[in-house]
């Protein structure tokens, strides 16, 4: 709960376009970053698929495109794009699969930790969290 | 083109407008220009386009002064908030004075603004409503590619879906011809995403000039009990706090390391940051005279992006 206002209101005035709104809990490019590893980890993107440039993500967003580019830079740095000069930012071939180690690695402290901590403040035994989880396995 | 003021002040009697402002922009980006009312924006704005000669100090743009230098002044175009203020006949007369007076003056692109603000050539710029003038002021700013572009609050009477065409025009233009473009507006919230670095006025005075990112990486709201509120933010720089019941929020600006950061969250303090009009409102309180940290400096340009 923040008794201030939300961050970023992004809104487009043409309809035909998607809407998207930024959340209120971290910075534009890193949100943007983000949502390229999420395209990477769903397959939307695939490795060594060339990434939108900077100036469209800047169009769509409506942002500087210098924050695009921060974004860019960050997914650089992390290994998950790789540059071609003069022609623009590539998936990397091992993105997916490292993406993925890496989620494994941060999903029991940021999944599977808060919810055991929701659990006991709302007052849910841990072994019923077990047994809808062995449901949800068997009904998969 | 870039820009240098040193020590610039600009006095309407014994007042003085702009007090000291020193800077130095690249060039190439878009910066927003922002301060309260009367806090000197339009002054320190109409002395970088030699609308006004200033009282001390110097400016140059491109390295050269500004002041009665046609070879600079051509180079500089700053939109008012009136929006277009030659109004001794049509739109098409303001554009033709325009073509006559703007080197770079793209009259194509201009037709294509014209229709998209839906104006009239014919109209009479005296009969029109604030609206169409301040969109005709844009249209006018934007057609004449002028490696110094400023717009003063040139939205006055803009409905929203004209703004965001206005926004949406300057920032496509803008990648497609790269030139140094000064925003001062009122409206943060619609147009702050535009901005790569921020200079703030308060009172004649530059109070900061930094990357937006780093203006904004600066503002932090820590939410929780008041006890552990208090305790946190002691030492800090505190904008503004706010109460709820036992809940207190605070607005702290500075940078806070990954440490100090855990610590918040193991009290049980929650971080969230805070938007750029919110800063922007508190930094610029009269009553208040804030601390702030050494400015970030821009990373050099040139890169392609």
């Amino acid at each position: 709960m923040s008794l201030f206002a939300p961050m970023v209101h992004y809104k487009s005035n043409e309809p035909a376009k998607r809407v998207f709104m930024f959340d209120d809990q971290s910075p534009i490019y890193r949100q943007i970053a983000d949502r390229i590893k999420t395209e990477v980890l769903n397959g939307t993107l695939n490795g060594d698929d060339q990434v939108m440039s900077t100036n469209r993500y800047a169009v769509f967003y409506r942002i500087n495109p210098a924050t695009a580019a921060k974004a860019f830079q960050q997914l650089v740095d992390e290994g998950v794009l790789y540059k071609k000069r003069g022609i623009g930012m590539f998936v990397s071939p091992d993105a997916p699969e490292a993406l993925r180690t890496q989620r494994r690695e941060s999903f029991f402290a940021e999944v599977v930790a808060p919810m055991v901590a929701e659990a006991r403040v709302i007052g849910i035994p841990l072994t019923d969290i077990v047994k809808k989880i062995n449901e949800l396995e068997e009904q998969a | 083109m870039n820009i240098v003021a040193d020590g610039l002040r600009v006095n309407y009697g014994t007042v003085r407008a702009v007090d000291d402002v020193t800077f130095s922009l690249d060039g190439g980006k878009i910066y927003g220009l922002l301060g309260r009312n009367g806090s000197g924006k339009t002054s320190l704005l109409s002395v970088l386009a030699a609308f006004r000669k200033e009282s001390g100090g110097t400016v140059r743009i491109g390295g050269r002064p500004v002041f009665e230098n046609a070879a600079v002044t051509r180079d500089v175009c700053l939109i008012r908030d009136a929006g277009e203020t030659v109004d001794i006949g049509t739109a098409a007369d303001a554009l033709d004075f325009a073509e006559w007076l703007r080197p770079n003056w793209d009259a194509e692109y201009a037709g294509t603004l014209m229709d998209r603000f839906k104006l009239k050539r014919s109209a009479n710029v005296k009969a029109m409503s604030k609206g169409q003038r301040s969109a005709l002021g844009v249209v006018v700013g934007l057609a004449a590619r002028a490696p110094l572009t400023m717009f003063d609050e040139s939205y006055i009477g803009m409905d929203a879906p004209s703004r965001y065409a206005f926004y949406d025009a300057l920032l496509a233009d803008y990648m497609e011809h790269p030139r140094t473009i000064i925003l001062s507006t009122h409206l943060i919230e619609e147009v702050g995403s535009l901005f790569e670095e921020v200079l703030i006025i308060k009172q004649g005075r530059l109070l900061l000039h930094e990357q937006s990112e780093t203006l904004l990486a600066r503002g932090t709201s820590v939410t929780g009990p008041v006890a552990r509120v208090d305790a946190f933010t002691s030492g800090l720089t505190v904008l503004n706090t706010s109460t709820l019941g036992p809940t207190k929020a605070a607005m702290v600006y500075g940078d806070l390391d990954a440490a100090s950061r855990a610590g918040a969250r193991e009290a049980g303090l929650e971080l969230g940051p805070i938007a750029m009009q919110d800063l922007f409102v508190h930094l610029t309180d009269p009553d208040s005279d804030p601390v702030l940290p050494a400015p970030v400096p821009a990373e050099p340009a040139g890169e392609v992006r």
